[in-house]
């Protein structure tokens, strides 16, 4: 199936779709603030579909309904839980974080404690879950140009960084806004439509049970257990799956720097609740490839069941042509989601590295645009495959152990000092990190000590949060004094008129 | 566009904030007494609301492993034919979710509403003893 000219012209639309669409934003980007956060004048309907684009990454589209074949049900806690994390999100960050008035992670640290060093700490963290979280991006684009169209692995890499490159620099935040919004409708439709016509064949063959079908994987029962291999060991790598993806989307930076974009903390709100229904809708397709993967993709590769499954199911031109739609939606996929991670990323290091040089802004955000693709573009092409959902799921784990207690705390606790945060962020992601340089460098999963390693979030986070709060504790007198006055204006609603300095 | 590109014009307006700042909402912003118990009132509420909202959350998250660890039967059921986890964490869990975000959002609306009225109340001349 390589080659096949459906698929190809598939992914010059969306690349050409993109371009143009990233183009018609410049029209609207004049300011500094445009290009880092819309100006902050962007609808919730608006920013919703823009959320769902730039969130729904290669590891959703193509990497849950892969995981769903090979182990079976343990792996849909990957995408309840990457829509629970909104949940979360919502109830516990939402409204304050946009009202802190903050740009950036960094900037909401520096702003709530006072202190330059816990804001260069975040600055650093925020580069590397970007980082983490660009590479599978980069690779998985290989790989689909690949499988759809026999193009050689590093040329997806290639096309993925230079199409977001040129969109980040010339648009910024407004014009990504637009490109984001399309990309989650192109997504969606790119799953919908295929599942569809993949439910009409099954049907049409007596709809055989995937549950007792004998293909690849995980057998029988253990195929519907939600628990991993199961045993104790099974219950912690679940817990701990759990942990990760509920609490970590918060900390996650290209989602955090969407917030922005809201107009007020009320709009942030109503943002993340139509999110949530975004992703709720969206989420209940790949498991449906998964589960006819079972069935019918034998010889499938699980790493782009979506892209072959159409042609496995529907012979001749049909199936070209659902292939050449789920390609186009798969490409889609690594473009928005490298996109929002490059702006953050682009962000943070125009702030805090070019702006110190006394930049203009645009040109420091472009210079930063730069740098935040071009090293994971290069680490892609260096670095060995390490599978798109796996990559995904460490940097969530960082997340979730690193900025999910600086904004938790943060945000309700007046007691907070930068030591507190520094300790606890430095404990989070030292014990995250060891479990990612740990994954990246074994493929072994079995026994205790990989479990713990392999999947760190279950311990790490809640040590993060302890060390936080004890740190603090200890630290009591560095309390920034204007912590009350911050805390008025993060839970303040817009009704109340307020000096918001 | 024959004449090139119109110059660029950095537009720096004023805070995009309807109601002009009004005197009256100075007890939170000084961080008197008065502001601060206020300010409590709703930080207790929100955070009781968030509490409400995430224990059915982590209920479902802390329950739905532990049952299937226990009775390790239940990967056998069938409901309609599909097996129960696919069920639950394939489909049902996503209402579930979506109707969790939206009680949330209506009741933290309703929390800071009252909030609100009661800025205004005590913020009243007289500290809102009138009729």
């Amino acid at each position: 199936m390589n080659g096949s000219a459906p698929s190809v012209v598939a992914v010059v639309l969306v690349t050409v779709a993109t371009l143009a669409i990233g183009t018609w934003g410049l029209r609207f980007s004049r300011t500094t603030s445009d290009f880092f956060v819309a100006s902050r004048t962007v609808r919730p309907a608006l920013n919703a579909s823009a959320i769902g684009g730039e969130y729904l990454s290669a590891a959703s589209f193509l990497g849950v309904a892969g995981l769903v074949l090979v182990f079976g049900a343990d792996m849909l806690w990957y995408p309840v839980g990457w829509t629970a994390g909104y949940l979360v999100l919502l109830v516990l960050v939402a409204a304050p974080l946009r009202r802190s008035g903050a740009y950036t992670l960094p900037d909401f640290a520096e702003a709530r404690l006072a202190s330059p060093r816990v804001r260069a700490a975040s600055s650093l963290l925020v580069v590397a879950i970007g980082w983490l979280y660009l590479l599978p991006q980069f690779q998985g684009a290989g790989l689909v140009m690949e499988a759809a169209i026999g193009a050689p692995q590093w040329l997806g890499a290639v096309v993925v960084a230079v199409v977001v490159l040129v969109n980040v620099i010339s648009g910024g935040m407004r014009s990504i806004t637009f490109v984001q919004a399309f990309q989650y409708w192109l997504k969606l439709t790119a799953l919908l439509i295929p599942a569809i016509v993949l439910l009409g064949v099954w049907v049409g063959d007596g709809a055989p049970n995937p549950a007792d079908a004998a293909g690849g994987g995980d057998e029988g029962s253990l195929w519907s257990l939600p628990l991993g291999s199961g045993g104790a060991e099974g219950l912690y790598l679940t817990y701990s799956l759990i942990v990760a993806t509920f609490l970590g989307t918060m900390g996650l930076p290209h989602v955090v720097v969407r917030f922005y974009t809201n107009p007020d903390g009320r709009a942030a709100r109503r943002t993340t609740m139509v999110v949530l229904g975004l992703l709720g809708i969206f989420y209940l397709l790949p498991p449906v490839y998964g589960a006819l993967g079972r069935v019918y993709g034998g010889d499938a590769r699980p790493d782009v069941l979506v892209l072959e499954l159409p042609q496995l199911m529907v012979p001749g031109t049909g199936g070209d042509l659902l292939a050449a739609l789920v390609t186009a939606g798969a490409f889609a996929a690594f473009l928005s989601t490298s996109s929002g991670l490059s702006i953050a990323v682009a962000g943070v290091v125009s702030q805090d590295v070019f702006g110190r040089a006394r930049l203009p802004g645009i040109t420091a955000f472009r210079l930063g645009a730069v740098v935040a693709v071009a090293v994971p573009g290069l680490l892609a092409l260096a670095a060995p495959n390490v599978g798109v959902a796996r990559a995904v799921g460490l940097a969530f784990a960082v997340a979730a152990s690193t900025f999910c207690p600086l904004l938790v705390l943060g945000i309700w606790w007046r007691g907070l000092t930068d030591v507190g945060a520094l300790a606890g962020m430095a404990v989070g992601f030292l014990g995250s990190g060891t479990g990612v340089v740990y994954a990246l460098g074994n493929e072994q999963t079995l026994g205790w000590g990989a479990a713990l390693l392999g999947q760190p979030a279950a311990w790490s986070v809640p040590l993060a949060f302890a060390t936080m709060v004890v740190v603090s504790r200890a630290t009591r007198g560095r309390v920034p004094p204007h912590v009350l006055r911050f805390m008025v204006r993060l839970h303040t609603p817009e009704a109340v008129a307020l000096d918001r300095g | 566009m024959t004449e090139g590109p119109p110059e660029r014009v950095r537009v720096t307006g004023p805070a995009r904030r309807a109601a002009p700042r009004r005197p009256r909402t100075s007890e939170i912003d000084e961080q008197t007494l008065l502001g601060s118990v206020l300010l409590g009132s709703l930080l207790r509420s929100q955070l009781r609301l968030a509490f409400v909202t995430l224990l059915p959350l982590a209920a479902f998250a802390a329950g739905v492993p532990l049952a299937f660890h226990l009775a390790p039967g239940l990967a056998d059921v069938r409901v309609l034919g599909l097996p129960l986890a696919w069920l639950v964490l394939g489909g049902l869990v996503y209402p579930f979710l979506v109707g969790l975000g939206v009680f949330y959002v209506r009741r933290a609306e309703r929390n800071e509403g009252d909030f609100a009225e009661l800025v205004e109340i005590a913020e009243r001349p007289g500290g809102g003893l009138e009729p």
